[in-house]
């Protein structure tokens, strides 16, 4: 089982991550906790919601959240694909997840994720990292202490510093 | 000028503690090139042709004396003993070692300065009028929104890894200074009909190798709406933005390819959701910060000094030296200096240490210890008593910092070119030198008048060239360095890009080509006329006969007679 860094620790990951090849449209569905490509959720979902207690959804970072709205109720993980690190669409994906749809399970980053994105993914809505393989998680964990107190309100702290600022 | 709180120190010292840390992981291979490399542009650290260059950000144009200083410092201690003041404020130092510049960064932490966000696809640092505060036209004075948007966008959490860089240039003056039609952003404080500042936002615009002006997307928004707004306009950009293909990701591009009715839909339907949430600025912030852009204590002094009369009518060269460097100020008996950087045969834009130290000293005792970068690379002291102009024009000229050009054809902006710049076709310094050499005669010089050159080494236009009246931009032609020339770009209020006139030229044949230009205009210009208003009304063609006389019309000359004239 790889390993996560989740609410700031390393942890074992039980969530597997399914390829749309994988499970085209008859296959009998992997058990366990499955991270479904958002394609296959598409195609199946109703099955998927009665063989699986928890679900997760895998997202691509070009994906419209507008029409999964009803749907974020059935997932205990949405991650995010980081195709390259310096792709930041994903940045707005986790915000508005968090803001405008309330989700509230786990949000994952995976893909190209690195040591030195985790800060700024924190603030907006992720708690949860696949890092890419062969990096240090263990040196990664000192990224989250990077800055004490940024300026902009984000999730992880809704008011912005002027409105809290104490002289 | 703004200064740094508890909050702002610990800002940018956990900033030089992240950088030395992901250095350290670079060079012991944690991280790869590829990793490190958004990295350090993200803090301003380029690697360059002969050496790394590290860019400091000078934010909206202001230093003080100290600051100056502790810039001397690192130049001398770190780098050959010279600077570059960029076309976006900022200052480049281009020969640092890339292990100092942890050390450099925690030297300047102390003079609350810093290289964040200098470079990289994330939004920049926010540039506006050199003359902000102080100019006789000017609505609102926009330094304090200015240091409200560089705390906001400092590690701003969602945008920093944009498709591309985000410049974004506010002006709060009737005259544009600060080019904002060019910018991804340009932002034009106003009042509104109650008299409440408000906002009139540009997007889309940019020089580069699309040139484009902005379009209006919102002509009127009120000022506490700024941060939420722009957060709905980057929102789109993020999300929307072309990323496979790095010369169409600006935002010009997705403008361009929705209109501006469908993104201003996409960024107002964005804002709906934001508008009046917590990031709306507060009345009491907005004073916190405007309390540190305060009037100095002003003497008053007469709308005219007598002494000053009295040398201008009896020293040639000081009132010359008036007529192009002394700038109007709104309070009567003060007045701003440009401090030019641009003497025959220096680089536009380089200062050396000494001449930082000494212009730190200049502002101590003529301009309450503050001074301005401008885009046209030159240094300002913006709060000068008229009655000591004189002296300060005979301690700069001793500085060789009263060079009496600007706006002149040799106040030229120029980019650092192939000399340093990585990414550039061709050089420009030498261009810009051999054009200084060509039209070294003041009377000649004066007599020319208003006329902006500006030289970039490449489309990326660092040097403005689209918006120089004449414009010139090295291109590479078959791996030789050639230089296409543009007429009838202009800054200001009217910006526009100027047409390209024809086939290229080779370095040796450009100040020929800028004579022969020049020599059309005297040659068809009415009384007062400046070199614009002559373009304007004879067209191009004139130019393009004379300067393409020996050629066929419109045909490049073979490559070979190009290269040996």
């Amino acid at each position: 089982m790889s390993t996560l860094i989740k609410n700031k620790r390393i942890v074992a990951d039980p969530w597997q991550t399914l390829s749309p090849e994988e499970s085209p449209a008859a296959a009998p569905l992997p058990e366990g906790d499955i991270l479904f490509p958002l394609s296959v959720w598409q195609l199946r979902r109703n099955e998927i919601i009665s063989s699986h207690k928890r679900i997760g959804l895998w997202l691509e970072p070009d994906t419209d959240l507008a029409p999964l709205e009803a749907d974020l109720q059935y997932f205990v993980v949405i991650a995010i694909n980081f195709p390259k690190f310096a792709d930041g669409r994903g940045y707005s994906l986790a915000r508005l997840l968090r803001e405008r749809y309330h989700y509230e399970g786990e949000i994952r980053a995976t893909g190209d994720v690195l040591h030195d994105q985790l800060f700024l993914m924190q603030r907006v809505g992720f708690d949860a990292w696949a890092l890419k393989d062969g990096k240090d998680a263990a040196q990664a964990l000192e990224a989250f202490a990077t800055f004490k107190t940024p300026y902009q309100g984000a999730v992880d702290e809704p008011l912005p510093l002027f409105r809290r600022r104490t002289p | 000028m703004y200064r740094y709180d508890n909050y702002d120190f610990a800002l940018v010292r956990e900033r030089v503690a992240q950088f030395r840390d992901q250095l350290a992981r670079w060079q012991s291979g944690a991280l790869s090139d590829d990793e490190f490399r958004p990295l350090r542009l993200q803090n301003g650290l380029y690697v360059q042709r002969h050496a790394p260059m590290l860019r400091i950000a000078v934010p909206y144009a202001m230093l003080s004396s100290a600051q100056l200083r502790a810039l001397a410092h690192v130049a001398r201690t770190w780098d050959r003993g010279y600077g570059h003041f960029t076309t976006r404020h900022n200052m480049q130092f281009n020969w640092p070692r890339i292990e100092d510049c942890p050390d450099i960064l925690d030297y300047l932490s102390q003079f609350e300065m810093h290289a964040i966000q200098t470079s990289g696809n994330c939004i920049r640092n926010v540039t506006t009028d050199q003359f902000a505060g102080i100019a006789p036209d000017e609505l609102i004075d926009p330094r304090p929104l200015a240091e409200i948007l560089r705390q906001w966008s400092t590690f701003h959490p969602e945008f920093a890894f944009l498709p591309r860089k985000f410049k974004i240039a506010i002006s709060g003056t009737r005259e544009d200074r600060a080019l904002t039609w060019f910018h991804d952003v340009g932002l034009h404080l106003n009042l509104d009909a109650q008299g409440k500042p408000c906002f009139r936002v540009i997007v889309g615009g940019g020089l580069g190798r699309t040139p484009i002006r902005g379009e209006v997307v919102r002509e009127s928004l009120p000022w506490e709406h700024i941060l939420t707004y722009l957060e709905a306009i980057l929102r789109v950009y993020n999300l929307h933005g072309r990323r496979d293909n790095l010369y169409k990701a600006r935002i010009k591009i997705l403008v361009q390819a929705l209109g501006i009715e469908e993104f201003s839909r996409q960024v107002e339907a964005e804002w709906a959701h934001l508008k009046d949430g917590p990031g709306t600025l507060t009345q009491a912030e907005y004073d916190r910060v405007q309390a540190h852009f305060g009037a100095p204590a002003y003497r008053t002094l007469p709308a005219e000094d007598p002494d000053f009369l009295r040398h201008k009518a009896e020293d040639k060269a000081f009132a010359r030296w008036v007529s192009r460097c002394v700038h109007p100020h709104r309070v009567q008996g003060y007045a701003a200096v440009t401090l030019s950087l641009k003497a025959p045969g220096q680089a536009p834009g380089d200062i050396t240490a000494e001449q930082m130290e000494a212009a730190a000293r200049l502002a101590d005792a003529f301009s309450f210890g503050e001074a301005r970068s401008s885009h046209e690379q030159n240094l300002i002291l913006a709060d000068v008593e008229q009655g000591r102009l004189h002296e300060l024009w005979l301690a700069a000229k001793a500085l060789n910092l009263a060079t009496p050009s600007v706006g002149l054809l040799t106040d030229m902006i120029c980019c650092p070119g192939g000399d340093f710049c990585d990414l550039a076709n061709a050089k420009s310094i030498p261009i810009a030198n051999a054009i200084q050499a060509r039209f070294s005669d003041l009377d000649y010089l004066f007599d020319l008048g208003d006329l902006d050159l500006n030289i970039s080494g490449c489309m990326n236009a660092c040097g403005h060239h689209h918006v120089g009246h004449i414009g010139i931009l090295g291109v590479d032609k078959n791996d030789a360095e050639f230089y296409q020339i543009t007429l009838g770009g202009r800054q200001g209020s009217d910006a526009r890009t100027g047409k390209v006139i024809g086939p290229s030229f080779s370095a040796a044949e450009v100040p020929d080509a800028v004579e022969k230009i020049i020599n059309v205009y005297l040659a068809h210009r009415h009384q007062e006329e400046t070199f614009l208003d002559t373009f304007d009304r004879i067209g191009p063609e004139p130019f393009k006969n004379k300067v393409y006389e020996d050629r066929a019309h419109g045909k490049a000359k073979s490559r070979n007679e190009e290269v040996t004239p």
